[in-house]
């Protein structure tokens, strides 16, 4: 079966979605992701979207559902590189995308993670790597 | 008066035949000129009405149409199922009603998306949803 890759940097875990998702293979993403922030004590979560050519309400929910999930495990999504016209669609289609914190690029989301969570968090993402 | 340009029929039984319906789709879209953000509405438009498809009328069939009505080129999707059918229409076109566990924003969303939206549902027959996308719409 497919699976997205999840990477992991520091405090944080990076999800670059590249393919077109279908709906049990962004089901699959939600369960692999909560289970890493909660195996890894992730802080963060960022979602690279710039490669994803639409967002329906089935991709929406699970974008909604991860952020709430790993928010209730202590770490934040951020989902980064929307593309305009997906944008456009995604209100006309009536989701705003509420709780789940947007940036525009990957760089701007990592530096949205790095504000929220300072010097100590990136320790504890060190403590992580140590006890692995 | 809505004249057909071409057409082309795609059997959709499981999950994994949405994935090439959307990108057929797009193939026609980009064919005809259609902009990237009409483009965006209309593949996403057919990827809620495909879900609903599968979801509550255990497949299908999508027509995918070119269309012109006087100087307007655009897609018509005709969405046919044989499934249960919607009781009640107008409480399906509501935002936030579902009787499965979604949104409840794939009718009324996908209408908002598309120039055209129509929606024939026999209780014990089946549904037809069929929407058009015009290129400048």
């Amino acid at each position: 079966m497919d699976r997205i890759p999840i990477l992991r940097m520091g405090a944080f875990l990076l999800v670059t979605i590249q393919v077109d998702l279908y709906d049990r293979l962004a089901l699959s993403l939600e369960a692999d992701l909560v289970d890493m922030v909660h195996k890894t004590g992730a802080r963060g979560v960022l979602i690279d979207i710039s490669s994803v050519s639409i967002v329906d309400s089935f991709m929406g929910r699970i974008l909604g559902n991860i952020a709430s999930m790993t928010r209730v495990l202590d770490a934040e999504t951020v989902v980064v590189g929307m593309q305009p016209a997906v944008a456009i669609t995604l209100i006309e289609l009536g989701l705003s995308l509420k709780g789940v914190h947007t940036a525009l690029n990957v760089e701007r989301g990592m530096t949205l993670l790095n504000d929220k969570f300072g010097q100590d968090d990136e320790l504890a993402g060190d403590d992580a790597d140590d006890a692995e | 008066m809505l004249t057909t340009l071409s057409k082309d029929t795609m059997a959709i039984m499981r999950e994994q035949d949405v994935v090439p319906l959307r990108n057929r789709v797009k193939e026609v879209a980009v064919k005809i000129g259609m902009g990237l953000v009409n483009q965006t509405k209309l593949i996403t438009a057919a990827s809620e009405l495909v879900r609903n498809m599968l979801r509550y009328g255990n497949g299908g069939d999508v027509l995918i149409e070119v269309v012109s009505k006087g100087r307007e080129v655009g897609v018509r999707l005709t969405f046919s199922d044989r499934g249960p059918g919607i009781p009640d229409i107008n409480l399906a076109m509501q935002d936030g009603y579902s009787t499965g566990r979604s949104l409840g924003l794939g009718l009324p969303g996908t209408k908002r998306l598309m120039n055209e939206f129509s929606i024939q549902s026999t209780v014990g027959q089946g549904t037809v949803v069929s929407i058009v996308k015009w290129k400048n719409g």
